[in-house]
């Protein structure tokens, strides 16, 4: 009886609709493309959305307390710029010293969002908005006002993201160590919770005694600490920095978290969902050159994909609520 | 009303006229304003600092102007901000080739000079273009280069920026041409054009779909630095037996390129020649020296004489040259530079 009542809740929960849209896609992607589930290419394509996929966890704070941050991809470029011109005059070298740099740079950017956003009450559209454009045009600056960093400048550096660790690429390793500290901080950990409560109705979270102020503060932190590991992840794995890297990706990061189920409004959304999420978003980015559509055409379909998963989603959880009441009733 | 506007721009057109001469074959005291296609584009950064160091440098001043993104919107806004200040100039790198008509052909309505180089806009929206390299002469070098590298016969394909972009196009349009009129490149098939959209995340997804969809692919020619870096990257990290070639940035190139790695050799213009030559266009332009007009001659400094040719979209240009080989022997040399 017990068991039963667990496969339920397995079967009825947003996440296992989640697992069933990737298994449909990997499958459509597979009768395409057979090598498509090799360990290489699945490796090659979490790789490649390395940046989007650790960038979505810290989107999903922030959208759980009902904001939304768009200046993470100037975030971004700023901290790996830094990192690409500082490895380029030879001031530091390495691997752990540039992430270290990079990381702490996207701390201080998203510790001065979150300020503004909790201390002055300023709506997270617009003060992200506002950010935006500044750090992207600090990127700009830093960089002599266009210059590379390319393979040559960037020495050791850039052997992180193709070197290993017990057989899988580092970066891939990054990803997973995000994603189990994500796990658990948001199921078990007492600020986790405190975020899901914020997001949920943040007076009662304010009675209750949660300081609402520094839950925000947190999570824009938060943010611009993973969006500068993101600027750290795209100069190893594409081996170049540049002031204009990952323009316009925050796009990409909102709709990872929006197909894996986090409620734009706040409240809802767990980070297997964001998982979920981002890998189907990333096999659509590798699926779509393979089947050959219109170049000009391939940004509508990704669109339309997008809507359709987010729509099955809705109408699929709407119909497992339902079943759940129905299941109380009883 | 209208009449007076009239008589007034007349008035100062006459001006102008007659006190061009004045300063024939220098810059001096001349405003040049200088409109990139966005900010950061390292190609551009080369050309504008060599055009700015070629005005100042014969008495004139240079403002460079970037719009905020790369669109043919954000640089018409540039440019109606820069028609309202008193600048005798404007050389734009266009952002469309249609959508600038308008605006440029204000600024020439107000007596301001309009030459282009990089990228051009429609023969009624400019006096002059300036050209890296003829298209053909790119296509040429391109279609070689891959007919080379594959050794005579195979598949190829193409991973370019956008669809839109018309460099890019005009380049891939000739190699198309240049296979279909030689016998030549009979065995040569091109598979596919690709689209990265100058992001390194899409060219890498890219460049594995063409190498997933064509395992028998020997060469992709990848005619702009974003692409052929990324490119470069991801057919070396798989030590993959497709090679490379196309456009590309020397200090971005250079981990990649050589006999055995995944470009044996790649092209890219003189930009420091193109800056050059464009701002001795642009002030002969403004000394009343050319008019843009087919086969005038002017001196562009210590690069000699240049004649105006009729280019392909039936507007005039001036072409500076062939685009210049890198391989193992130069690549350490010319990636100081670029």
């Amino acid at each position: 009886m017990k068991k039963n009542s667990t496969v339920k809740k397995i079967v009825g929960s947003r996440e296992f609709l989640l697992a069933v849209i990737i298994a449909i896609l990997f499958a459509l992607v597979t009768f395409k493309s057979p090598s498509f589930l090799t360990p290489k290419s699945l490796s090659d394509m979490l790789k490649n959305n390395a940046v989007t996929m650790v960038m979505a966890l810290g989107m999903l704070c922030v959208m759980l307390v009902g904001g939304i941050d768009i200046s993470i991809t100037s975030t971004l470029a700023l901290s790996g710029m830094s990192i690409g011109m500082l490895l380029k005059y030879g001031h530091i070298s390495g691997i752990i010293l540039p992430f270290i740099i990079a990381i702490a740079i996207g701390i201080a950017c998203g510790l001065i969002v979150g300020l503004i956003i909790s201390r002055a009450d300023v709506p997270p559209i617009i003060a992200t908005m506002g950010f935006m454009y500044i750090y992207r045009a600090m990127g700009y600056l830093i960089s002599n006002g266009g210059e590379w960093a390319g393979a040559a400048a960037l020495g050791t550096f850039k052997d992180f993201a193709t070197s290993t660790f017990l057989g899988i690429n580092k970066v891939i390793w990054v990803i997973i160590v995000c994603y189990v500290i994500f796990f658990v901080f948001m199921k078990w950990a007492r600020t986790g919770r405190k975020i899901y409560a914020v997001g949920s109705n943040a007076e009662a979270a304010q009675v209750s005694g949660i300081n609402v102020r520094n839950i925000k503060l947190l999570v824009f932190s938060i943010m611009g600490c993973l969006a500068g590991l993101g600027g750290a992840l795209q100069v190893s794995v594409y081996a170049s920095a540049m002031p204009d890297m990952q323009y316009g990706g925050e796009m990409d990061v909102i709709a990872a978290c929006v197909i894996g189920g986090v409620s734009m409004s706040g409240g809802r959304g767990s980070v297997v969902g964001v998982l979920f999420g981002s890998i189907i978003l990333a096999t659509i980015a590798k699926a779509l050159p393979l089947v050959g559509i219109d170049a000009l055409a391939q940004n509508m379909v990704k669109g339309i994909i997008i809507l359709v998963v987010v729509v099955v989603n809705v109408i699929l959880q709407r119909i497992a609520d339902n079943n759940a009441l129905k299941g109380r009733e009883m | 009303m209208k009449r007076k506007v009239l008589s007034a721009v007349l008035c100062g057109a006459m001006v102008l006229g007659a006190a061009s001469p004045a300063f024939a074959a220098a810059g001096d005291g001349q405003k040049i304003a200088l409109v990139g296609k966005s900010a950061g584009n390292a190609f551009f950064e080369i050309a504008a600092a060599s055009f700015t160091e070629t005005v100042e440098a014969e008495g004139g001043e240079v403002t460079v102007a970037y719009p905020e993104t790369a669109t043919a919107d954000a640089q018409i806004a540039t440019l109606e901000g820069l028609i309202g200040q008193d600048f005798d100039a404007i050389c734009v790198a266009a952002n469309d080739v249609n959508a600038l008509q308008a605006v440029l052909e204000d600024a020439m309505a107000k007596g301001i000079k309009v030459s282009s180089f990089d990228s051009a806009p429609n023969p009624d929206s400019r006096q002059v273009f300036v050209n890296q390299a003829g298209t053909k002469a790119v296509g040429q070098a391109l279609i070689d280069a891959c007919y080379d590298i594959a050794g005579g016969e195979g598949q190829f394909a193409i991973l370019s920026a956008t669809s839109q972009a018309a460099n890019q196009n005009a380049w891939i349009d000739a190699m198309k041409s240049i296979m279909e009129a030689d016998e030549k490149y009979s065995k040569l098939e091109l598979v596919e054009v690709a689209y990265g959209d100058d992001e390194p995340q899409k060219s890498t997804d890219q460049t594995s779909a063409l190498l997933e969809k064509y395992p028998d692919l020997k060469v992709i020619c990848a005619p702009t630095t974003v692409g052929i870096a990324a490119a470069a990257k991801y057919l070396q990290d798989n030590e993959s037996a497709c090679k490379l070639t196309g456009l590309g940035l020397p200090s971005e190139m250079i981990e990649y390129t050589g006999e055995d790695k995944s470009c044996p050799y790649f092209y890219l213009w003189d930009m420091q020649g193109l800056g050059k030559l464009s701002a001795y266009a642009t002030m002969a332009l403004v000394t009343g020296d050319i008019t843009g007009a087919l086969d005038e001659t002017f001196t562009a400094g210590d690069l000699g004489e240049y004649t105006i040719t009729e280019a392909d979209d039936a507007g005039t240009e001036i072409v500076l040259g062939l685009p210049l080989e890198f391989n193992s022997e130069n690549i350490e040399e010319m990636a100081k530079l670029y």
